[in-house]
């Protein structure tokens, strides 16, 4: 022993398998008291699985857990939180119908004279940690109507009740808007200057640098390595993840002006107006053009009248007036769906994969033919072809990458990445002339936002017209041909490649003059 | 006019309530459990073997207060079997409650025989004894309804469970394991406890509207529930799963009942037809404005799986 610091956490020998598969293998962690520590490693490398254990929600097959210096064995979460450990997950857990007060108690409700509530208690405990750490809710606020980061906030503010020392927060930017997580960053640092110990499972290693002293990678369920983060560099970490040398910016020449003023036009968008589901205008008259074999950049802050634009050009919705030419043909909305589009060789990466791009009980084939299960490839007059939709799915499996390579799980069984790889590898299969996307990487790890983005632009190589639509400023300058910024449903400023810079679409972006 | 008028009279009031206490009582159970997550069509069988446990109880004791407890108990036993196979071996839960009903009524047809050696129906049981209150006992229809035992058992647990529901933390927590088990779960509540409780609780409600038409007719009759747990359940979803609003939605179809047996004795020139259809067409159409917005629980007949 070198040191006889003691550790928040020492997990050490970690295994864990599901049927066959393992989803950690003699993984380890240290995490010093007080400290900010960041576990890394691609989507599906065991990062959760291994911090579900330390929460009590999987038991291990082997290895052991050390909390303070004492081991422990965790049942259930309920151990877990009596030794004053917290964890927010990926997907909130949150209970829609109930007040920010009622999820804050719930479970360790405070109680008067013997059996009710004590709400007027709930509250008042609830709004002094609301102070206590800056996290800006109201207690009485029905959980429905808040924003992400507010929900997010709520989470933190869940295990602060229950006087957790040692908070575990998994992928908690994934969801957030740039300021959001700088507030969310704040918030951190005010937990850690309050002794508080922090993991933080992210794949985003500009937060890992921002935020962490340490940092553990992870990689295929085991802990290749645990370095502290003043000697890391973003590369240095990709690399330990991934296991090779990562490419940031992905190699590819963008158009010049010459080379666009020749190419034909793939998509002709005139004064289109729409409304939200909501009823308010969402789009105020945007026009805009892109050619064959472009990548379209749109920048903005979400609910700008991305969605409805979406909606619109894969026929989900009819806009209140403008015209939209594809390919060469002046789209009926009278008469359009979303077949018709399809059929015309459109395809669309949504931005939410769970909703829209995959059914997850359906097996990873069949999702990889979703939509395309009527082509005479995979069908014959009355049935699926299910061989050569093995076949077909076992070959895009292949080529994308997907993990585990078994085509016969649920989608819903693989991590984020790869479930996002399903969607991308199914449209761009075939081989799209106007393909748009929206978040494409939203919760994907760095392997594989690599991975899609040279998809992205072998798709756009190959002649296919490319609208991209995106939260992330980086992805969208490092892919767009040009960029576009949306603001209240039309287009505030069209740039070409190189011409603008993150602050100046930042600006744009919330209404400012660049 | 007139005879519109002859019938709004203190009887329709009494028979109002008297049609409508199965109905509240099956209606809060049904919240109950739909609440914490768990579908119970298996109501109209609970009633059944609650009000035949009632009247055996009653009948092998001699004491109708012992009746109503073996009913209570017949209930929870019975809906045990829903609640283990619901939430235990996470079964369809429509298919359980529809098969609790179908065995309701052979196992209440088995012992009915058994003890009473009759097919059809019980001997006579002796219902609960009034009670006595000063003053208002003596005045007509309101005095019958403040001096018996089992509605204001009813109306006491219409806000008993009202108030457990909302403001206490079994309420917290029942609600929160049929709106999202899993952030539940993550918070140390048992899911299934809660769940389990939550079936139980139904079943005694049910068995206890069960006792009400046993001990109403001071006898069991084979199959005595006659589709009064799908009202119930109607009842529920027009209350929109609130205990108050689910009673008061019994009390509605309550009324419309009553209307048309008032309206059948005064004998209104209408074909006894479309009179006997005033319940059901009332039914449509306040149900029809009322299912736009549905608020079931999100995890209501979801089984949840512990990881």
């Amino acid at each position: 022993m070198e040191t006889t610091e003691t550790f928040a956490i020492e997990l050490s020998g970690v295994t864990k398998r599901f049927g066959g598969i393992y989803a950690n293998k003699d993984a380890s962690l240290k995490v010093r008291k007080g400290e900010i520590h960041a576990l890394v490693g691609e989507n599906g490398a065991g990062k959760s699985t291994l911090m579900k254990i330390l929460y009590g929600m999987y038991r291990p097959d082997a290895g052991e857990i050390k909390v303070n210096g004492r081991a422990v064995t965790l049942k259930s979460p309920k151990d877990a939180i009596d030794l004053r450990i917290g964890m927010v997950h990926q997907y909130f857990m949150l209970v829609k119908t109930l007040t920010v007060a009622e999820n804050v108690v719930l479970g360790e409700e405070p109680v008067k004279n013997g059996f009710s509530m004590d709400y007027a208690g709930a509250r008042e405990e609830t709004r002094r940690l609301i102070e206590k750490f800056n996290l800006l809710l109201d207690p009485d606020a029905l959980v429905s109507n808040l924003s992400v980061g507010e929900e997010q906030r709520l989470e933190i503010l869940k295990i602060l009740y229950r006087k957790a020392d040692i908070l575990i927060l998994d992928e908690p930017t994934a969801v957030l808007t740039p300021q959001e997580i700088k507030y969310f960053f704040d918030i951190i640092r005010k937990l850690s200057s309050e002794g508080k110990t922090v993991v933080l499972i992210t794949h985003k290693l500009k937060e890992v640098l921002a935020l962490s002293g340490s940092v553990t990678v992870m990689r295929q369920g085991a802990t290749v390595a645990r370095v502290e983060t003043a000697g890391a560099t973003e590369s240095s970490l990709a690399q330990l993840m991934v296991g090779r040398p990562v490419v940031f910016q992905v190699e590819r020449a963008p158009r010049t002006k010459e080379e666009l003023e020749k190419s034909d036009t793939a998509l002709s968008v005139r004064e289109l107006k729409a409304m939200s589901a909501k009823g308010h205008a969402a789009l105020n008259g945007l026009s805009l053009e892109i050619k064959k074999g472009e990548i379209f950049g749109i920048a903005g802050v979400e609910g700008n009248g991305q969605s409805e634009l979406i909606e619109i050009l894969t026929g989900l919705k009819r806009p209140v007036s403008g015209s939209v030419v594809m390919l060469g043909k002046d789209i009926d909305f009278s008469r359009n769906s979303p077949r018709r589009m399809f059929d015309s060789g459109i395809a669309h990466i949504p931005e939410d994969r769970h909703k829209k791009g995959l059914v997850l009980d359906y097996s990873v084939a069949e999702n990889l033919i979703l939509g395309r299960h009527r082509e005479p490839a995979f069908s014959t007059m009355t049935a699926i072809d299910f061989k050569s939709v093995a076949a077909f799915s076992a070959k895009a499996a292949g080529d994308y990458g997907i993990y585990p390579p078994r085509t016969d799980l649920r989608a819903g069984a693989l991590s984020g990445g790869n479930q996002q790889k399903i969607v991308v590898a199914r449209e761009l299969s075939r081989e799209p002339r106007l393909l748009i996307v929206s978040q494409p990487t939203r919760g994907v790890d760095v392997g594989a936002i690599e991975f899609i983005h040279k998809k992205i632009i072998e798709t756009r190589d190959l002649g296919c017209a490319v609208l991209l639509i995106s939260a992330e400023l980086s992805e969208i300058l490092s892919l767009s041909d040009r960029v576009g910024v949306i603001y209240r449903g039309q287009l505030a400023g069209v740039f070409g490649a190189g011409e603008v810079g993150e602050e100046q679409l930042g600006l744009l972006m919330m209404g400012g003059k660049a | 006019m007139n005879e519109f008028l002859q019938i709004f009279t203190l009887a329709l009031l009494g028979t109002t309530i008297r049609i409508s206490i199965p109905y509240i009582l099956a209606a809060l159970g049904a919240t109950v459990s739909e609440l914490g997550g768990v579908v119970n069509i298996g109501l109209e069988g609970l009633i059944l073997i609650g009000a035949f446990c009632s009247v055996l109880g009653n009948h092998l004791t001699g004491n109708p207060w012992l009746g109503v407890l073996c009913a209570v108990a017949g209930g929870m036993l019975f809906a045990e079997l829903h609640a283990v196979v619901c939430i235990k071996f996470r079964a369809n839960q429509i298919i359980s409650g529809l098969a609790l009903n179908i065995m309701a009524v052979g196992v209440t047809k088995f012992f009915l025989k058994y003890f009473f050696h009759s097919s059809s129906n019980s001997g006579r049981i002796s219902g609960l004894p009034r009670w006595d209150i000063p003053f208002l006992s003596g005045v007509p229809v309101l005095g019958d309804i403040v001096s018996n035992p089992l509605i204001l058992i009813t109306l006491l647990l219409i806000f008993a469970v009202f108030y457990t529901v909302y403001k206490t933390p079994f309420g917290l927590r029942l609600r929160a394991v049929g709106e999202n088990p899993e952030a539940a779960d993550t918070l140390g509540v048992n899911v299934y406890k809660m769940r389990y409780a939550g079936v139980l609780i139904s079943g005694a409600l049910a068995a206890l509207g069960g006792v009400w038409l046993a001990y109403d007719q001071h006898q069991f009759t084979d199959g005595m529930s006659g589709g009064r747990g799908y009202i119930a359940l109607t009842a529920m979803i027009f209350g929109k799963w609130n205990p108050l609003l689910a009673a008061l939605a019994s009390l509605f179809f309550g009324f419309a009942e009553a209307i048309q047996i008032q309206l059948q004795t005064i004998g209104v020139d209408l074909p006894v037809q479309f009179i006997q259809m005033i319940p059901y067409v009332l039914t449509i159409v306040v149900l029809a404005g009322s299912f736009s917005k549905s608020t079931a629980p999100s995890a209501d007949g979801v089984p949840y799986e512990k990881q």
